[in-house]
Order: C-alpha cells, then sequence, then structure tokens
C-alpha cells in the first residue's frame, strides 16, 4: 500500500497520485471520468479505500461517484440534491431576487468516524448529508432558511458552499463558508446556524461590516484547536480564537491579502500557509513568482517558500479547494494550479517538486496519510 | 423495440458499449422513452433531464429522423421509423464552448 495518496480534481477528470513517505516520485493514475469537472475527491478518514468524487458537467449534471478501493473503481451513486421545503430566492447579480437553484457539489466532506456519512457543499449554497454512503442526500435546511438568504449573492463562481469543517472534538460543531455569504457556525449538528463574520471588512458591499455579504474563500482549522480559525477571504487573511464569534486581520507582510487557499500544518497548529494571488481581476501571483507564505506564529509575520517552485513568468492560479497537508513528519503541503501542476513539499514548505506539471487546470487536491 | 444513441459521456456513465434498446411498443413518446431510459439506467437519471422539474438539461438535444425534438414537449410522439426501430432517436450533447 503505498504512503502518501494524492486526490487531484481538475476540470477534464480525476487523478489518483501516490508514493511512500519519502514523497518524492509519484505514480499517476487517471483520467477517471475524463472530460468532466472533478470538483472536490476526498477519502474517509475511518476507511481510506473510501473515497467520494464529485463530477459534474455543464450538459449531463452532477454526479457522485464512490470508491471501495482507495480510488481503483468506481461507482456512481446518488445524484439527488433536493432542497428541502421552501426554495427561497436569494440576492442575484442585478440585485434582484432570484431563486434557489440547485447547480453542483462544490466540497465533499466524509465523517471521522462512519465511511458512509458525509457531507456535501453545494451551488446554490446548501449543505446536505448522507448517512448511506451516498445513495442518498438530505439537506440540512436549517442553514438556509435562517434567516439571511435573501441577502447571500453569488460571487463570479457562483453561489457556493465551498468549506465544511466538523470539529474533532465535538461533532455537533461544524463551520461552514460561502460565497459570498461569509462564515456561519452551527453549535447541534447542523440543525440551526447563525453567522459568524464579526470583524469581517469588505469594501465590495455596501455596507463592508455587514453580517452576511462577505466573499470567504476558505477558512481553515487545526483539528487540535477547533476554536481557532483561520480565513482567507477575498481581501485579507483572518483569524478567530473565539471559534468564529469574532475576527481580526493577520496579512501582515504579505505582498498580497488577495488569495484562494489556506491551510494549516498537521503538528504545528500556528503554522499556516497561504498562496497570495496578485488581486481580484488578476489571478495570478505578484510578479510571476510563485510563492507560498508560512507563518508560524498564526499569522502576521510571513516568509516567502520559493524553493522549487517558478520564480519567474507564472501566471497560474490556485483555487479554494486545491491546497492540502498530510500527517507524515515532516509535514507536507501540496496544491495543484490552473495551469495543471501539482507541487509537493515534504518538508513543510522548504523545498517543493512537482509531482506532475501538465495535467489539466487543477480544481481540487487532497491527500490522504496511509502509513 | 426503440433504439436510443448516447453520448459518449453518458455511455461511459451507464457502461453502454453501443446503442441501447428499449421494448417499447405503440404510440410512443420522448417522455416514454426517458422514463424508460432511466428505468433500465438509473445512472442516467439526473444527466438528461432535471430530476425534480423533468426539463430537458439546457445543453441535451434530441434528434430523429434528421429533426430537432428538443424543444417539442414530452408528451410529443416520436417518428414512426423511431417509434419502429427502423430509425434510432440521438440524444446529443449541444456544441458549446469554442
Amino acid at each position: 500500500m503505498p504512503a502518501t495518496r494524492l486526490l487531484v480534481g481538475t476540470a477534464k477528470g480525476a487523478f489518483v497520485l501516490e508514493s511512500d513517505a519519502a514523497r518524492r516520485n509519484w505514480n499517476i493514475n487517471g483520467p477517471f471520468f475524463g472530460g468532466w469537472e472533478i470538483y472536490h475527491m476526498k477519502g474517509s478518514p475511518a476507511d481510506p479505500d473510501r473515497i467520494y468524487a464529485s463530477q459534474t458537467s455543464a450538459w449531463f449534471g452532477q454526479v457522485i461517484q464512490r470508491s471501495d478501493d482507495g480510488g481503483k473503481t468506481w461507482e456512481a451513486v446518488g445524484n439527488e440534491f433536493r432542497y428541502d421545503g421552501e426554495t427561497g430566492q436569494h440576492l442575484w447579480y442585478d440585485g434582484t431576487q432570484h431563486p434557489w437553484e440547485f447547480k453542483r457539489v462544490w466540497h465533499l466532506e466524509p465523517s471521522a468516524d462512519d465511511p458512509d456519512v458525509v457531507y456535501a457543499g453545494v451551488e446554490d449554497a446548501a449543505l446536505f448529508k448522507t448517512k448511506d454512503g451516498g445513495r442518498s442526500w438530505q439537506e440540512l435546511p436549517g442553514l438556509r432558511q435562517h434567516g439571511t438568504g435573501p441577502k447571500w449573492q453569488p460571487g463570479a463562481g457562483g453561489m457556493c458552499l465551498h468549506t465544511i469543517l466538523v470539529s474533532p472534538d465535538d461533532p455537533q460543531k461544524i463551520y461552514i463558508a460561502i460565497s459570498a455569504a461569509g462564515a456561519f457556525r452551527s453549535d447541534d449538528g447542523g440543525a440551526s446556524w447563525k453567522p459568524i463574520n464579526k470583524g469581517l471588512k469588505s469594501e465590495y458591499i455596501p455596507d463592508p461590516d455587514a453580517e452576511v455579504g462577505h466573499c470567504v474563500h476558505r477558512i481553515a482549522m487545526h483539528p487540535s484547536r477547533s476554536n481557532i480559525l483561520f480565513m482567507q477571504k477575498h481581501w485579507d487573511v483572518m483569524r478567530s480564537d473565539d471559534g468564529g464569534d469574532n475576527w481580526r486581520e493577520v496579512s501582515g507582510n504579505l505582498p498580497t491579502d488577495f488569495g484562494f487557499a489556506i491551510d494549516v500544518h498537521a503538528h504545528e497548529p500556528d503554522t499556516i500557509y497561504v498562496i497570495p494571488i496578485k488581486s481580484d481581476s488578476e489571478h495570478y501571483p505578484p510578479e510571476g513568482k510563485l510563492r507560498v507564505y508560512r507563518s508560524r506564529k498564526g499569522g502576521e509575520e510571513w516568509e516567502a517558500l520559493t524553493q522549487g517552485l517558478p520564480q519567474e513568468h507564472c501566471y497560474v492560479n490556485v483555487l479554494r479547494d486545491a491546497m492540502a497537508v498530510d500527517r507524515h513528519d515532516p509535514c507536507g503541503i501540496y496544491f495543484g494550479t490552473t495551469g495543471g501542476q501539482v507541487y509537493v513539499s515534504a518538508d513543510a514548505g522548504d523545498t517543493w517538486t512537482a509531482a506532475a506539471r501538465d495535467l489539466p487546470k487543477v480544481l481540487s487536491v487532497e491527500v490522504q496519510t496511509l502509513s | 423495440m426503440i433504439r436510443v444513441v448516447l453520448p459518449t459521456h453518458l455511455r461511459v456513465l451507464a457502461r453502454i458499449q453501443d446503442e441501447v434498446a428499449l421494448e417499447l411498443a405503440g404510440e410512443i413518446s420522448l417522455g416514454d422513452i426517458i422514463d424508460a431510459l432511466e428505468e433500465k439506467y438509473p445512472v442516467l437519471r439526473g444527466t438528461i433531464r432535471d430530476p425534480q422539474t423533468g426539463q430537458r438539461r439546457a445543453l441535451v438535444r434530441f434528434f430523429a429522423c434528421e429533426e430537432d425534438y428538443s424543444n417539442r414537449a414530452p408528451q410529443t410522439s416520436v417518428p414512426a421509423a423511431v417509434a419502429s426501430g427502423q430509425e434510432p432517436l440521438f440524444i446529443v450533447g449541444a456544441i458549446a464552448g469554442g
């Protein structure tokens, strides 16, 4: 069995990359589901051979795939995501109200202890759950219906629920994030929700510190400290020390605080990673230099990690679900680019190599630590 | 017997090698064919039409006897040549993109 398995979703199919614990040489398997967009793949922590994939297409809609053998073979399971109760309306691009319409699954979050239980974050934003291994999906409607829904609006990529974090020490506590609505927390397993956006400032909405409407790109959490959250917002890198009740900016000396991906070192809860992107219209690294930035102090003070990454003429983007960390020691950091490269650091970001260079546009990267 | 030709992506998804043969007889509508197709291959549910509204997906087309049936109502009868199996119903992914 390989020690490390990378699950790479791309705009034209899925790839499964395998390596040993050294993480230098990679076998690339795929493409699976060639021609389809694979928004996200993720393995079950309870059964690493159980992997779920969101397969989608503008032509043929949503398919959920499931593997029970570590990604060698796949079975299509349930693909019906029916909003529960009143469909409701949200803010549309032109300022009018627009009915919720299911488009695709952005993120799949398997339960820590039951391979048949998975949360799904979808566009238009809602949270679904399966308890039967993906055969059927039920909405947790308390999120969409808690009251602020008419003020949510789609970002450029659609109105997507893209982040799902379940607290390891209390599975009743769930964080989610939506572009462009903001972050929300449930303390009762998803039955009821409240916005947790105090401290966020977004100049692109009429009231910069509104309760909802913020374009949160990603939230990350270390499993040992579920009250401390790190956020890459449309602009600004933010931190909360109280479960999202209050946020403060920790962008510090970053060359730009726009970006999509953010993650936390597996063994150092205060070591965090972002990949700064020049601006919301220039979706590429500043100065054409692909740099991961690491803070060992939970933000504010950042260092550029460049060794092995292109430092000239690089104009790729790194999307919100395209960075991951493994649990090896030293911790491995991974990210995929819109140019089809998958970069790996087996030493917590100090040096980088490419596990793949010519895949389709990478939409998501997840990693499984198998031994 | 009705013959249906599916686009490559749906053949791969449903693990179908070639044309689909559906046992239908008499006056047959477009909707009857999609119903029978989804009954035989449940994995295709939601890929041709919306599972909740029944609306054809925007980038899927239905062609029969060199005519576009995409915007016909589901109750529309298919041509006699399709109903008899002489000609297939083509389900096609629309041209989109560059």
